[in-house]
């Protein structure tokens, strides 16, 4: 019984420390998505990131406590019934084939959301996300460095049969975050919002009732192409979807005074 | 039908005839009227589907479905499946293919002209990426590009009506469209003329695609795609359905002599165009573009990328047909090489195999009885060193005298001298060596400089480079001696050719 105790309290002290967030600088980039009304750089106030994506620990703890986030419980309008933690063995229980420390995956964005709103957070924007994974271990913006975007496709080569591994194991970028690149699908808060067309040959053309509204985008084809693919991802899925290779990680503003520039 | 297909066959031949050349106006005009037009996607719609739904054949290449051999409209239900695998895109080299049905090409869809075909498209849950299909047999706004778009794990579903006939790629044109198609995702969907094509003993179905590796040719192990080589148009490979050796050996194309054949070929590029040839025969009939007219006769089609062409021939004779893109370097080393292998009796008043094998000296004629001599008596095993000297002179003086001179000085400050040559007795085995693989380079020969390049003269058999060396070791001053053809045969065995070398 103390055994168990103690191993639990290993647990959760693990999956705080994955949880721990880190702050990220304000700072202006040039985003791969052009806004129809910001077609220049893109301002990122300071905020707070996870270090970490959640994992699957993480995940179990939060359906314990929150029920109504189990598999087989949350309505089919927030998750797909077939897909929603359809790995795990058993509602509570992760099974042989799943890790606790690999980053948890096949979450809908609502279940996504519920799991940073738990936390006092939010799912990160796209262009706090993007501006976040642009970095290395040793440069804001590493994107120019072909090194970079090979490391990218090189998991995109990677057929997703092959076992995610844990979150952790890789160097971290200069602000101290993990895993933004090379190891899962991310959602963003305003995945819906990037409204990139289906078939991207549209780009010149873009259909007026699916762009409406001012973030109509395009993207730039040729350097970008590796975190195009991404937001292509993104843009096919539905909040309720989730697919074996799509997690999160939360994100969190910060309080307003420590926001403004000096 | 009838009824408005007859102000068509009307309309065109009044069209046609101010286009006309007055001479071959006189010849139209003999002749009863020739349908020349099939009115397209304005008569393509035989109205709504008729009985049950079916469910499309879907196969994998080269093999093609069976006709439809249907009479009426349809509704054709054709599930594929995105799958992307890991697969050998030649001898020890792995590349994560994306591809529709797991197969590059996809598989081949066959419907009728005028079918309803309801599409649906699954996005295996193992996949990473978002898919979409473009099938140029649609009409409507990106060929179902955006009513296709599927996340992982998820299916679309869309309906659209065959209203041309032809033959038709269909490709992802997910973001980065380049490399969705680089990495495989194309196929063929034929939709066949209400009559049916007309019949043929066989059909096959075979797609060209360029493919852009960050390692050489051939290098071994797991490869990655290269955007950059792709942006260039510099592919790595380029082969015949997905992998080389797709189409060579066990798996070739087979044949019976007498039999007529048709293949579907298609072209995914991304971005070469191909010049498709069968090194050993003329297409009696090419369906120029995958459209609906032929052209007869015809050696090399051309292939746009994104496009397609049907080419049927009768197998008169037996033997492998080789095929290439006749961009002839694909061919030999980028992988574009297939084949298709015929069986029967020979027919010799077509193609009588090889006739004659002799040696043709042009103007430097001299008798070759000498290279028979010794080859007679080589294979009674009494060859004197007599014969070699005078087989190796004939054979001197038909393949080395150009450059070397009969006299054996060679010429100054370009081609060494072989009389009296400080640089050729120091080492007998060198100068095989250097029959047989050529010289590319500085050397000192009598003390003067020499920076040439010798072709390698592998094709000469060991008994002819035994003898030609034996006679310039014998002639003009040098020191004399023997090679023998077992001495050549060593040193062949011992030097491996450069990879496509001539051999």
């Amino acid at each position: 019984m103390r055994r168990l105790i103690l191993l639990s309290c290993l647990i959760s002290t693990a999956s705080l420390a994955g949880g721990a967030y880190v702050r990220v600088p304000a700072g202006e980039f040039q985003s791969v998505l052009k806004y129809e009304d910001n077609k220049g750089k893109q301002k990122v106030a300071a905020f707070d990131m996870m270090k970490q994506p959640v994992t699957n620990a993480q995940f179990l703890e939060f359906v314990r406590t929150n029920p109504q986030w189990q598999r087989g419980k949350t309505p089919v309008v927030f998750a797909e019934q077939k897909h929603y933690l359809s790995h795990w063995q058993a509602p509570l229980v992760l099974g042989t084939n799943v890790k606790p420390q690999q980053p948890v995956t096949q979450v809908s964005w609502f279940a996504a959301s519920a799991y940073c709103e738990a936390q006092g957070a939010r799912l990160p924007t796209w262009n706090e996300w993007e501006y976040t994974a642009a970095a290395d271990p040793k440069r804001r913006d590493a994107r120019n460095d072909p090194a970079w975007r090979e490391s990218i496709l090189g998991w995109y080569a990677k057929p997703a049969s092959t076992p995610i591994a844990d979150v952790g194991k890789k160097p971290a970028n200069i602000y101290g975050i993990q895993d933004l690149n090379g190891l899962i699908w991310e959602w963003t808060e305003d995945y819906s919002a990037m409204l990139v067309s289906a078939d991207n040959r549209n780009q010149s053309d873009p259909d007026k009732s699916k762009f409406c509204g001012a973030s109509a985008l395009s993207m730039e084809d040729k350097e970008s192409y590796a975190v195009m693919m991404r937001v292509a991802m993104l843009s096919s899925l539905e909040a309720v979807n989730s697919t074996s290779n799509l997690g999160f990680r939360c994100a969190k503003s910060l309080p307003r005074t420590q926001t403004r520039s000096p | 039908m009838k009824r408005s297909v007859f102000p068509l066959i009307v309309a065109a031949v009044l069209f046609s005839l101010p286009g006309c050349k007055p001479g071959k106006q006189d010849v139209a005009a003999d002749t009863a009227p020739v349908k020349t037009d099939t009115g397209g996607s304005a008569a393509g719609d035989f109205g709504p589907p008729q009985g049950e739904p079916v469910n499309a054949v879907l196969t994998s290449p080269p093999l093609v479905p069976p006709a439809t051999g249907r009479t009426a409209p349809a509704k054709v239900i054709v599930e594929l499946e995105v799958k992307e695998v890991e697969m050998e895109i030649s001898e020890g080299v792995k590349y994560t293919f994306w591809t529709f049905g797991g197969t590059v090409p996809g598989s081949f869809i066959r419907v009728r002209q005028g079918d309803t075909v309801e599409f649906h498209l699954k996005n295996h849950p193992d996949n990473k990426m978002p898919h979409n299909i473009d099938l140029h047999a649609v009409t409507g706004p990106g060929g179902g590009a955006a009513s296709s778009f599927t996340a992982p794990g998820h299916q679309s579903q869309f309906t659209f009506k065959a209203l041309n006939a032809g033959l038709f790629v269909y490709h992802c044109a997910t973001a980065p469209v380049g490399m969705h198609v680089a990495n495989g995702m194309y196929g063929l969907i034929l939709v066949e003329p209400p009559q049916g094509m007309p019949k043929v003993d066989r059909e096959y179905y075979v797609m060209q695609g360029d493919f852009y590796t960050v390692g050489k040719y051939r290098e071994k192990g797991m490869q990655a795609f290269d955007m950059q080589k792709a942006i260039d148009e510099n592919p790595t490979y380029v082969l015949f359905n997905g992998s080389e050796g797709a189409l060579l050996g066990d798996k070739a194309l087979k044949l019976n002599v007498g039999e007529t054949v048709r293949l579907y070929v298609g072209n995914g590029g991304p971005n070469l165009v191909s010049s498709f040839h069968i090194i050993g025969e003329i297409f009696d009939k090419v369906y120029t573009e995958g459209g609906t007219h032929y052209q007869e006769n015809v050696q090399t089609t051309l292939i746009p990328a994104g496009g397609s062409s049907i080419v049927e021939y009768k197998a008169e004779v037996p033997g492998t047909g080789v095929i290439v893109d006749h961009s002839i370097f694909r061919a030999f080393n980028k992988g574009a090489l297939g084949m298709v292998k015929t069986e029967g009796p020979e027919n010799k008043a077509i193609y009588s195999g090889k006739e004659v094998d002799s040696v043709y000296l042009g103007d430097k004629a001299v008798s070759s009885a000498p290279v028979s001599a010794a080859a007679t008596a080589t294979a009674g095993g009494v060859l004197t060193l007599d014969q070699q000297i005078k087989a190796g002179e004939a054979l001197f003086n038909g393949t080395c005298s150009v450059c070397h001179q009969s006299s054996g000085a060679g010429i100054p400050n370009v081609f060494p001298p072989l009389a009296k040559s400080d640089f050729l007795n120091a080492d007998k085995n060198r100068a095989i060596h250097i029959v047989l693989n050529g010289l590319n380079g500085p050397v000192t020969v009598n003390g003067n400089k020499f920076d040439s390049v010798m072709p390698p003269m592998s094709q000469l058999n060991d008994d002819e480079v035994a003898n030609i060396v034996t006679f310039v070791l014998n002639s003009w001053g040098n020191k004399g001696g023997t090679v023998t053809a077992a001495e050549v045969a060593k040193v062949r065995k011992e030097t491996p050719r450069p990879q496509g070398a001539a051999h």
